[in-house]
């Protein structure tokens, strides 16, 4: 609550730029990278970057990464408040903003946990033994017959000394060890409980807490009005009637950029309307037919890694399994649209963003408005939940556009549904193959996966990757796309199968050409990934007449995969099911990015052949994250991924004719509803004390999909290998036999 | 789920009720497998099945398909949709062909109980015996639910199903398919799908205080759950005439640019129909506009410079503020846009009971999957602003005169929500 | 000058009669529960209670509100002060991003006042309109439960 209040308070005082970019701020700096250091000390180095204390023994805790909805702030928190033997009440989070944290690139790829909360852990500890370190010397007893606690060090004879006592001067300027001490696991009181967030109870109550509740004084309205597709050129544009309405401040056009201001929202809304219809575009059929997409995609031309090959002897007569998997454009879809607020005041740019890298974003909004990057300064805000790169980073620039021509007036720019839904970058569609040989004991002896796929990642740091850096007169080129190399890969994330297989070979055919605009979605190439080599695994179990757990633990070396596919099992009572007419069960297995975290899951659904409608009844996950500092928090994460990728699974595809993108709103792109949400999701974690932190926010999404396959399959026999499975798609699928 | 408008019972013939043939050894038949059935003849029956809409009246949403517990509710009582899965002790699973064919004609169960006419007999008599081996092969291969079906709940006399037998006699007709060779294969089969395995006259034909069709007038427009149910023939309220492209369309995916997007009980005649064949389709859609002869083409209404009244002035003030914004030509922001009101069917109805559903209820597509969807203004907009928005928008189909009655109309859609 | 009575209080606004009601709330008024989502009522984002209904507040002109009763998440409670279904939420730590609960708690406070003990369906149907893209239904789910079975609503 105090964070929130802290943070309210910031905001509020940092609507005014010129104290901080008056402030020399080494300690934001990368400098004297070491590699040896762990997690985001590698990048930001000194203590004082991540902690400072101040001599009423205020302690403000600097994170690089952004609350995205995934309970980061909390989770940070925690840490610190562990090893710095601190009240979390009493510390106050600084996150992603370019004139105060570290540089920690993107909140992405669940990685925020090993990168963030594993140099905080190390920091926080650093700094206890620093000012425990200055107290024994000021009170002259050893270290070690100190002790901590609240913010305060005690010492045997009662003496006490503060935080703020002991941090004068430059104490804590001083790079950071590579070994820290911990609290010990038995000791620890804070992290590795289930804390309630500390964001949520301004979200449930009405508090300021997204990028759209800020509010400054002279703060005006803005709107974007877009071409109605991505290669439509402007012919011709009547601003002059809607730049004469009483209401509007101004009307900002630049190329393909049109935007318009207003004082109030609802008033600027209008008038983007009107402006939206005195516009004249040509347009050109420039998409690929939907319905041969996955020829289209085939088509174009390829790079082809090797990313894994390893020869074994090929069984004679070995009993041969080939099938191709599918997968749309699908969106991120964010329930509340993209925005931004931006200001320019004495030469200088502040953007208020939910962008998921405010480094990244400031760098290409420099390039964008031909400034120098100090002259830019993006502070994360929250936004709606991203699940990836979707339109804040757009919208940040539209909002930065328009500020430029309305100098010392903040402007906010909201998408409105539709800009969101044809607008954000998507998910990439996809195709995969996969083939196996296997021995007389059905177990394989030789595997092949092919993938195809454009890139995962467009995000900025380029103007080039920006919208509006597209569509504005003096257009940017979009950087060369390129694939993201293992092991965390891209398209090919998840690509190599974790199972033990004596033969393997995998290919990631990269596709750099880009019919839809596409870049990073929850798990990447992983959804797709894990999805075709989990259905596939069935496939082969089906092939080898085998259980699908006892197959995959057959093939599976990995302790802790096989702890959590167990786990999942017997949670399940995977060997006491009972079959029931229309109903089938699946299980499915990944270690997210083969090095993050592991979960496995087993599923029940109830199928109606007739109506193509798939009910989850049932979802039991075991999952191991490593060492686990906010179980409830986790849990949160996992349960969110399942629906979240059942929703994908069972009914999103991005629409679009031979122009546009058609899906312009949650109509014609519908995603799960509360009725068809699955009855009942238990989550079971295995903690792992001591362990490093292993990222769990997208270790659900192709577990779930490649489940609802297995299950699927079983209910009805049917093998279902183009996502989504949709009610449509399997009515269609079914009525063919 | 769309009520079949009901088919009654008869008074009259109490005394009509002769001796039935009984389906001999019936507890001892096993269902029969279902390699037994042709896959071809399982997926010809399968679009069969989606002309008849099977599932509108035996698949409850949400739950397993075609294991009936839909609920009609009848100006007689309420009539569940029966469990129709090949299923031995609560669905079909003992029926030979025959018993099917016999219940499909004549509305008999194997046992000789009569069935009661919401399940359209009255229509399916008229179907070939290739079309019933294909609709039986279907209906047979489809997963077994073991799911008794609710018990019906109809006030006497009607819940006497003997009766029935003497509604038979006083209501069907020899045959009323129109056939006319000179009219083409096509034509002849939509006419057959139409009046036969379709069984569109169950709404959209006007009915006797008994439930049946009235002779003479079929397809002249009738209702289903308390929405109008539009005539399909000469009297089509469309202010512009259908053509055969755009019925195919509405048939196919509900959604007719210039007409109607489907709502209500049509909703879920059209997502079974999105299964029916290319070709049953197209001559659906061809017979119809047949029957419709060119109607439409009236012209449309422009709101006169001083509304007439106050009523209508507030609804004018309600459209402009609450529907403009998506009704209004040249708006095409959310997929597809929304429907340009004067076009709207509905407005066109002889009553306002669709258009009440459709401002009340608004139109959400199955869940899911894709379609338009428009919000529902119940709560949102009180009675009183209702009613004056639909004394307006009324006032958009020039020709028509204005509707009567709207309050309590009003008051009985939104009580039944 | 158009007068509304928002959470208890009699305001006036200075706005176009077509304005939405969310706008009111939110630009005029300074309230952030209600969120702007689809516009199109679609979502459930913008859910508030005009008397003891939810609506879509994105749909419905300010001038329709008439002399009704408008009530928004603010109205339930505060942040250091959360109502009965608020503090259900923040007991089943029913939010991740959080963009779509005010309006979920608007739409399942309405249904708890017209039914205090409604089943797991009931709840199911009645938040059918509110679109959550987190995957947080599960515990939103238990939390509208929690504060049924308490019977505080």
């Amino acid at each position: 609550m105090i964070a929130r209040e802290s943070r309210r308070r910031f905001l509020r005082e940092t609507g005014a730029l010129v104290a901080f970019f008056s402030l020399p701020c080494p300690r934001a700096q990368s400098q004297g990278a070491s590699k040896a250091l762990p997690g985001s000390l590698k990048g930001s180095p000194y203590l004082d970057a991540w902690i400072r204390i101040d001599r009423e023994g205020k302690v403000t805790l600097f994170t690089g990464k952004a609350e995205l909805g995934q309970g980061i702030k909390t989770a940070l928190l925690q840490l610190a408040a562990e090893e710095l033997a601190v009240p979390l009440e009493r510390i106050e989070l600084v996150t992603a903003d370019t004139a105060l944290t570290p540089n920690e690139g993107y909140t992405s790829g669940s990685r925020s946990m090993q990168d963030s909360g594993t140099a905080i852990r190390h920091a926080a500890a650093q700094v206890r033994a620093l000012l425990v370190a200055q107290a024994a010397q000021r009170l002259g007893v050893s270290a070690e017959s100190l002790s901590v606690s609240m913010g305060s060090i005690h010492a045997l004879d009662g003496r006490t000394l503060q935080y703020g006592e002991l941090v004068a001067g430059q104490v804590l300027h001083v790079q950071a060890e590579e070994r820290s001490a911990f609290v010990e696991p038995g000791k620890r009181v804070i992290a590795g409980k289930s804390l309630r967030r500390v964001d949520i109870p301004a979200k449930v109550a009405g508090g300021v807490a997204y990028v759209h509740d800020l509010r400054f004084p002279g703060m005006v309205h803005a709107r974007i009005v877009r071409p109605p597709s991505a290669s439509a050129t402007l012919v011709a544009l009547d601003a002059s009637e809607v730049e004469r309405m009483p209401t509007v401040l101004k009307v900002v056009r630049d190329g393909r950029f049109i935007g318009v201001i207003a004082e109030r929202e609802y008033e600027c809304i209008r008038a983007a309307r009107s402006l939206a219809a005195r516009a004249k575009w040509e347009e050109s059929a420039s998409l690929p037919p939907r319905a041969h997409l996955y020829d289209a995609l085939l088509r174009l031309p390829a790079e082809d890694h090797v990313i894994a090959e390893s020869a074994a002897a090929s069984p004679a007569g070995g009993k041969q399994v080939r099938a191709e998997y599918r997968r749309p454009y699908q969106m991120h879809a964010a329930i509340g649209p993209s925005c931004a607020v931006a200001e320019l005041k004495d030469g200088k740019y502040t953007v208020w963003t939910h962008s998921q890298g405010v480094y990244p974003l400031r760098d290409a909004l420099a390039e964008l408005l031909a400034v120098p990057k100090e002259a830019v300064r993006c502070i994360h805000a929250e936004g709606s939940g991203c699940y990836g790169h979707n339109g804040a980073d757009d919208v940040a620039a539209d909002a930065a556009l328009l500020a430029r021509s309305l100098p010392g007036r903040p402007v906010r720019v909201q998408w409105m549904r539709e800009d969101e839904h044809a607008w954000e970058p998507f998910g990439a569609a996809m195709v995969s193959r996969a083939n196996a040989v296997l021995d007389a004991s059905g177990t394989v002896a030789q595997f092949e996966y092919e993938v195809w796929s454009n890139t995962h990642s467009t995000r900025p740091g380029k103007a080039g990757n920006l919208l509006a850096g597209l569509h504005v007169a003096k257009s940017f080129e979009p950087p060369a796309p390129r694939p993201i190399p293992q092991p965390e890969g891209g398209g090919d994330r998840n690509a190599i199968p974790l199972y033990a297989f004596p033969g393997v070979r995998v290919v990631h055919r990269f596709i750099p050409q880009m019919p839809l605009r596409v870049s990073a979605l929850r798990g990447l190439g992983a959804y797709m990934n894990v999805f075709s080599l989990e259905s596939f695994m069935d496939e082969l179990t089906l092939a080898a007449g085998a259980d699908p757990v006892e197959y995959r633990l057959r093939h599976l070396r990995d302790a802790r995969g096989r702890e959590v596919i167990r786990l999942a099992a017997e949670k399940f009572g995977w060997s006491t099911w009972q079959r029931r007419p229309r109903a089938g069960r699946g299980f499915a297995f990944a270690r997210y990015k083969n090095l993050a975290g592991y979960l496995a899951l087993a599923m029940e659904v109830e199928v109606g052949r007739d109506t193509g409608a798939v009910q989850i009844s049932r979802v039991v996950a075991a999952a191991d994250s490593g060492e686990i500092v906010n179980p409830d928090g986790l849990r949160n994460q996992i349960e969110g991924g399942i629906v979240q990728s059942a929703s994908w699974t069972l009914s999103e595809e991005v629409a679009f004719d031979d122009t546009r993108i058609t899906s312009r709103d949650w109509a014609a792109y519908p995603i799960l509803r509360f009725p068809a949400v699955p009855r009942s999701i238990e989550v079971h974690l295995v903690d792992r004390p001591g362990q490093p932190f292993l990222g769990t926010g997208e270790v659900a999404q192709g577990p779930t999909a490649a489940c609802i396959a297995n299950a699927l399959a079983d209910a009805t026999g049917m093998r279902v290998r183009e996502l989504p499975f949709s009610p449509p798609r399997l009515r269609r699928l079914f009525a063919a036999g | 789920m769309p009520a079949r408008a009901l088919l009654a019972i008869s008074f009259a013939a109490l005394l009509w009720n002769c001796a039935l043939p009984v389906s001999r050894n019936l507890e001892e038949r096993q269902p029969p497998a279902k390699s037994a059935f042709d896959p071809a003849l399982v997926r010809r029956g399968a679009e069969l099945a989606a002309v008849g809409d099977c599932a509108g009246c035996h698949t409850r949403q949400g739950s397993a398909p075609f294991a009936g517990g839909v609920p009609l509710r009848t100006p007689f009582g309420t009539i569940y949709g029966t469990n129709i899965t090949p299923e031995p002790e609560t669905g079909l699973g003992r029926w030979t062909q025959a018993d099917f064919d016999r219940a499909m004609r004549e509305g008999l169960a194997p046992d000789g109980r009569h069935l009661y006419p919401a399940f359209p007999y009255p229509y399916f008599r008229h179907l070939t015996d290739e079309d019933l081996r294909a609709l039986y092969a279907f209906v047979m291969t489809r997963d077994p639910v073991r799911s008794p079906p609710p018990r019906n709940d109809l006030a006497f006399p009607f819940n006497i199903r003997p009766l029935v037998a003497g509604w038979n006699q006083l209501y069907l007709g020899k045959d009323d398919v129109p056939r006319d060779a000179a009219k083409g294969t096509e034509w002849n089969r939509g006419a057959y799908l139409v009046h036969g395995l379709g069984h569109c006259g169950a709404c959209h034909s006007p009915r006797t205080a008994l439930g049946a069709e009235k002779r003479g007038e079929a397809l002249s427009g009738g209702e289903a759950e308390d929405w109008y149910a539009p005539a399909l023939n000469r009297a089509s309220p469309s202010p512009l005439a259908w053509t055969k492209e755009d019925l195919v369309t509405y048939l196919r995916t509900g959604i007719a640019e210039h007409h109607a997007i489907a709502a209500g009980p049509m909703q879920t005649v059209i997502a079974q129909l999105s299964g029916a064949s290319e070709a049953d389709l197209a001559a659906i859609a061809g017979y119809i506009v047949s029957m419709m002869d060119g109607a439409g083409a009236r012209p449309l209404g422009a709101m006169p410079e001083a509304p007439q009244d106050e009523r209508t002035a507030m609804g004018r003030r309600i459209y402009e503020e609450t529907c403009a914004s998506c009704h209004d030509s040249g708006r095409t922001l959310s997929s597809g846009g929304a429907l340009q009101l004067p076009l709207a069917v509905a407005l066109h109805d002889p009553d306002p009971r669709s258009l009440i559903h459709l401002i009340l209820e608004g139109v959400q597509p199955p869940p899911g999957e894709p379609g338009r969807s428009m919000p529902g203004y119940a709560g949102a907009l009180t009675k009183e602003q209702v009613v004056a928005l639909l004394a307006y928008l009324r006032t958009l189909a020039a020709e028509a005169p204005p509707w009567k009655d709207l309050d309590p109309a009003v008051e009985r859609a939104g009580a039944g929500r | 000058m158009i007068t509304l009575k928002v959470n208890g209080r009699e305001v006036s606004v200075d706005a176009d009669p077509a304005t939405p009601l969310l706008y009111v709330l939110r630009d005029h008024l300074k309230l952030n529960g209600a969120k702007f989502g689809c516009g199109l009522g679609q979502c459930g984002a913008c859910t508030v209670m005009l008397d003891s209904e939810a609506v879509f507040s994105c749909v419905v002109p300010v001038s329709a509100v008439g002399k009704r009763a408008v009530k928004t998440v603010e109205g339930l409670g505060t942040p250091e002060n959360p109502g009965p279904l608020q503090q259900a939420f923040i007991e089943e730590q029913a939010a991740q991003c959080g963009y779509c609960i005010a309006g979920m708690i608007m739409r399942a406070q309405a249904l708890l006042e017209r039914s205090p003990s409604p089943t797991e369906d009931d709840i199911r149907a009645a938040l059918a309109p509110n679109l959550c893209r987190c995957g947080t239904h599960m515990r939103i789910l238990r939390a509208v439960k929690r504060a049924s079975d308490k019977g505080s609503a």
